[in-house]
């Protein structure tokens, strides 16, 4: 079955049965264990590094230092590589750091026979630092003097950018306008996918093999060569399946590393599988940011002008550094837009934390958080309607950025809207909800978004794929694009059958990426996939489809133009007559003694496009105010995202989302302590909702056809996670007249803000 | 991999308290769910362990002649909460029990890692105080002076309640080569009274208590007044702790009268501290509240028994 079936994810079987294998499982059982040895500093230097006891340990094979490793310095985010050196990525850290940077960063690394005799190991080197006071805010490393993190970047600021559409402060003086300012903040969470990051390396005929969980293959084989300074061609990198990533994945983590450790040995295989602590502090995190916006709005409710500024913390290290904070922007910009100006200031920050890199939603869940809480506290201030106002400023329809150009192709935000609407009961609850009193009061709240889809223009958007026809007429379907657990493989076996017309369990999907012998493709992320890969896919399947009509055409004699193939037969299409099946024509391909033909296609598609996907959610909720307790009682996504591939694989894929949504919004956060110890690196102490925290989710859809997606659809894979936070904030404030500006909504600071205003007198 | 220097399976209490007796640094593991975990974040790294799994005079629950309630330390919260003569005797212990964790780590950890543990969270703790449980440790008899083969080593069982047994945070009143071997909560400690545990966390499932209250009542034949009332609470202090003033005080009062005052009283005499789990203030919001709320479940409890209470 083709596009928009409820097919079964097609590797739900190995799955669920536990057959599938991911690194851990493919690790040899004789492989070498590398562990690392972290700071515990966050500020200064590595005076010296004692391993002589260390050494003496049984067992223990190798130790090297951040004094030992190349002097190479080279960039970790998940982009395509730039040829253009003023658009690569900040490459600002070493494979092991004399120069300490966070509280966790990497300063040596053991080798050993197994994982005791490593951990035992790292608890002999001592280490003699020289200690800088930690900056642990924005503030502090924005101080003047506030000594540098990077050297080369004297004030602490990666990157500061100002632009303006219009002019702000003209537009103010338009008479009659109301100025309403909000300020918002949010937090640094972390990912928390099921699998680590964890990873294996040996060496083969000279090239180092690393086979790892990542989102990204071919961009972690060229940023391995760069950081050891070898031909990318040395290097092969191979991606099994992989339990999730949520773009922690999308950042070349600990591949390199592994690599290096691997040629310390003589070629022996050494694994890495870091904890889950080690997870929380020292892979990436998303940007905590703070927001001050201004909006001009006139009585009626147009928005004449509006301004951002936005401080984003990068932490260490630059990963993808301000390119997140710029997405933040772009929503700003591009999901409502002033009559007369747009003035935006965005900075990223290097401080000394945990460092921000891509996480799903790629700064949007922030913006969004900040932008939809600010549109609630427009609408309140003003007594405006707060989803006509809403509606009155969201982008329509034709809309071209004026700055990267992408288009409004379709939406289907107003339907989402109107959709989530009936299915909360908005109209009755937003007033039979007012005046509450007593300890448990209810509200609903709302919030919108609107997404791109892959990365276009801003970088480079190209994707690669090959089919392979089988003796027995069946197909391999070779994609770079990577499956994550995000159902990718699903959807491509979906598109191909769709497009080649060959049955849906006659392509056979190579889940595991080698960048050996995958097409390229820089990989999962920026809800690329489904539309760029998607594109590559159907020309790839286009182009085989051919090659089997033009093998059919030269078999049967009859032209290529006057058949078709369907459920994996060669039909003709004047008559509907079946002429022959694809197993008999592939074995005449491969084994006819006069003409052998071995079919494949491949082909690259350059996608020089992009278009918006939209949703709305719709949170009622009703809060303890005693216990400072949020308890939702209904929550819905309504999602535009073009045409669904499978509707229920895009079901699954908003649950998932949804949750990540409720943690933001209620109870994840890193903390950390005076020093920059976090204090809550483990899933104790770091508080993703369970499935008792969890109510239904549910779920609905607006299906518009996008012109320029391969096969109508848009972006799904981030969106998910974007406007429960807000949503739930809104549902709040409408329960109890308190706005939260600061996620996580924690028990805490409600009972703090409730005290405050009042609530909790007469308890 | 974990890093454990020796492991030793022993065969009955006298084997476990010899081999805890041969080696002073070596400790006990029963469910391993604190163990565990600590070995693993290397506070415990390379430490010996005796294991006291599967010995079957640790394990079960029965009453004594006397009407007196035994349980075993090797009980897992999953039986507790199972156990009949837990649901119909002491409900309130049976669901404080359902309160930890998730569904795995209730079949594997028991009361008595819960306990001896000494942490301020564990979750049956407060409900045991308010029913005054006393502690069964056995361990070498003082007059057998870890002299000869410690496999010969002579046995003595004592006594301590269960305020006594908590002396501070992470530290119980247990010598070398002492174990807990049972739990005994007296037929007056329980006839006749109700009560509730409610467990406040961030979390509705796997997360430790911001703070547990327990409340055990009994009241008069109306349900008009409180005859007695224990008031516990967890991670309110350095280790779980009743409120003896806050008792005193309700003794014989009207309900309606208690519940008003039960939050504010209790709020005096509690000893939260502010870390960055949970400030102070917040603590004590919650102890205000939650005082209240339990007391005022304790007594639903009551009346809809219509008075009769545990038999
Ligand atoms: C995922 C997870 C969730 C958890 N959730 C909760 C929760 O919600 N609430 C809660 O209270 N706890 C929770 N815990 C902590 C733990 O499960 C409990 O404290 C449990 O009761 C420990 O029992 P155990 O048998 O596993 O103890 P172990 O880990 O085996 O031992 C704990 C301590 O007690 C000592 N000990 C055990 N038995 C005896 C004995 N008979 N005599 C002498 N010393 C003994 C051990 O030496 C050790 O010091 C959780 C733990 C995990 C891993």
């Amino acid at each position: 079955m083709g596009v928009g079936a409820s097919i079964p994810r097609v590797d739900a079987f190995e799955k669920v049965t536990g057959r599938a294998k991911y690194t851990e499982d493919l690790m040899p059982g004789n492989a070498l264990t590398g562990m690392i040895l972290h700071s515990t500093i966050a500020n200064g230097l590595v005076r010296s590094l004692d391993v002589s006891e260390a050494l003496k340990l049984p067992g223990v094979e190798r130790i090297v230092t951040c004094f030992d490793v190349p002097d190479i310095m080279f960039p970790t985010a998940g982009h395509p590589w730039s040829v253009e050196p003023s658009h690569q990525d900040v490459a600002d850290r070493k494979l092991l750091n004399q120069r300490v940077r966070y509280y966790g960063d990497d300063i040596a690394a053991v080798i050993a026979q197994d994982e005791v005799t490593a951990s035992r190991a790292l608890k002999l080197i001592k280490v003699a630092y020289e200690e800088y006071p930690p900056l642990l805010t924005m503030e502090a490393a924005l101080a003047p003097g506030a000594r540098p993190i990077h050297e080369e970047c004297p004030g602490n600021i990666l990157k500061q950018v100002t632009y303006q559409l219009g002019d702000f402060e003209e537009a103010l003086r338009e008479p009659g306008l109301r100025l309403i300012e909000g300020q918002y903040e949010t937090p640094a969470v972390q990912h928390c996918h099921l699998e680590k990051p964890m990873s294996f390396a040996y060496m083969e005929n000279g090239r180092i093999v690393v086979v790892s969980s990542t989102q990204i293959p071919h961009i972690v084989r060229r940023v391995i060569g760069q950081a050891l300074g070898i031909p990318w061609g040395k290097v092969r990198v191979i991606k099994p399946y992989i339990g999730g990533g949520f773009g922690n994945k999308q950042e070349v983590l600990y591949e390199p590393l592994n690599a290096y450790l691997t040629t310390l040995v003589g070629g022996r295989c050494v694994k890495l599988d870091i904890s889950r602590e080690e997870t929380f502090v020292s892979t990436r995190t998303r940007h905590g940011m703070q927001f001050h916006l201004k909006s001009a709005v006139r009585p009626d409710g147009r928005m004449v002008a509006r301004q951002i500024e936005v401080y984003s913390n990068q932490g260490g290290y630059a990963s993808h550094g301000h390119a997140i904070v710029s997405n933040s922007v772009n929503t700003f910009r591009q999901l409502y837009q002033a009559e007369k100006a747009t003035a935006t200031k965005s900075c990223t920050v290097y401080t000394n934390l945990p460092s921000g890199g891509a996480m799903r939603g790629y700064g949007v869940p922030q913006i969004i958080f900040a932008l939809e809480s600010h549109m609630q506290d427009i609408a309140e201030a003003m007594g405006l309607d707060p989803i006509a106002f809403r509606e009155m400023n969201a982008m329509k329809a034709g809309f071209v950025d004026p700055l990267n150009g992408i288009t409004c192709h379709s939406t289907g935000l107003a339907e989402c809207i109107a959709k989530g609407r009936a299915y909360i009961g908005w109209d009755e609850k937003r007033k039979s909800y007012m005046n509450q009193t007593g300890p448990l009061r209810r509200g609903v709240g709302m919030a919108i978004f609107s997404y791109k889809t892959g990365v276009y223009p801003i970088a480079l958007e190209t994707a690669s794929c090959r089919l392979v026809l089988n003796q027995d007429g069946t197909a391999q379907l070779q994609m770079g694009a990577t499956e994550i657990g995000q159902g990718a493989d699903t959807i491509f076996a979906q598109m191909a059958a769709e497009t080649t017309g060959l049955r849906q369990e006659d392509i056979h999907v190579i889940s595991t990426q080698d960048t050996d012998v995958t097409p390229f493709d820089p990989g999962a992320y920026a809800s690329r996939q489904t539309y760029v890969s998607g594109m590559a896919l159907k020309e790839t399947a286009q182009l085989f489809r051919q090659r089997l009509l033009d093998e059919a055409a030269r078999r049967l004699g009859i032209k290529a133009k006057a058949m078709d193939i369907k459920d994996s037969q060669i039909m003709e299409i004047r008559s509907g007559k079946f002429l022959i099946s694809l197993a008999d024509l592939a074995a005449l391909a491969f084994y006819s003694l006069d003409k052998t033909q071995h079919i494949t296609a491949e082909a690259t598609h350059h996608c020089k496009d992009n278009t918006f996907s939209f949703g709305a959610c719709f949170a009622e909720v009703e809060v303890d105010i005693p216990l400072g307790k949020v308890k939702i009682m209904d929550i819905i996504n309504v999602h535009d995202s073009g045409r669904l591939i499978n509707p229920q694989t895009a079901q699954a894929q908003i649950h998932g989302g949804m949750s990540m949504g409720l943690g933001y919004a209620l109870s994840e956060q890193l903390l950390f302590d005076g020093q920059g110890k976090t204090l809550n690196g483990n899933f104790l102490d770091y508080k993703v909702p369970t499935c008792l925290d969890t109510p239904e989710l549910a779920v609905d859809f607006v299906e518009t056809e996008d012109p320029t997606g391969p096969y109508g659809n848009k972006s799904l894979g981030e969106p998910p996670a974007i406007p429960g936070a807000p949503a739930i904030r809104n549902a709040v404030l409408h329960a109890t007249g308190v706005a939260f500006d600061r996620i996580p909504i924690t028990p805490q600071r409600m009972i703090e803000k409730f005290k405050d205003a009042g609530l909790l007198e007469g308890v | 991999m974990f890093d454990i220097e020796r492991y030793y399976q022993a065969t009955d209490i006298q084997d476990a308290v010899a081999a805890l007796c041969a080696d002073p640094k070596a400790m006990v593991i029963a469910g391993g769910s604190d163990v565990l975990v600590e070995i693993r974040e290397g506070k415990l790294a390379g430490v010996s362990l005796v294991s006291l799994q599967g010995l079957a005079e640790l394990k079960g629950i029965r009453l004594e002649e006397d009407g007196t309630l035994l349980i075993r330390p090797m009980t897992t919260f999953a039986e507790l909460t199972a156990d009949p003569l837990i649901r119909q005797r002491i409900p309130m212990l049976a669901h404080a029990a359902d309160q930890v964790g998730g569904p795995q780590i209730r079949h594997v950890g028991t009361l008595g890692g819960n306990l001896c543990n000494g942490v301020t969270s564990a979750d049956t703790a407060s409900t045991l105080f308010t029913f005054n449980a006393m502690l069964e440790v056995t361990g070498p008899a003082a007059d057998w002076g870890g002299k000869g083969d410690p496999g010969d080593v002579l046995l003595a069982k004592k006594q301590i309640p269960i305020a006594e047994f908590y002396q501070g945070p992470g530290k119980v009143a247990l010598g070398t080569g002492e174990i807990l071997t049972g739990l005994r909560i007296a037929s007056e400690d329980y006839k006749g009274y109700h009560g509730h545990y409610i467990k406040y966390a961030m979390r509705n499932a796997m997360d430790i208590a911001t703070l547990g209250c327990a409340v055990n009542c009994r009241f008069d034949a109306a349900c008009g007044h409180l005859e007695d009332l224990k008031l516990a609470f967890g991670v309110a202090g350095p280790v779980p702790m009743r409120c003896p003033e806050t008792e005193a005080a309700l003794k014989g009062m009207a309900v309606g009268q208690a519940l008003n005052q039960i939050g504010a009283r209790a709020a005096a005499e509690v000893k939260p501290r502010d870390s960055w789990r949970a400030s102070k203030a917040f603590r004590l919001q919650l102890v205000r509240e939650l005082s209240r709320r339990a007391l005022q479940q304790a007594l639903d409890f009551a009346r809809q028994e219509g008075g009769a209470a545990h038999a």
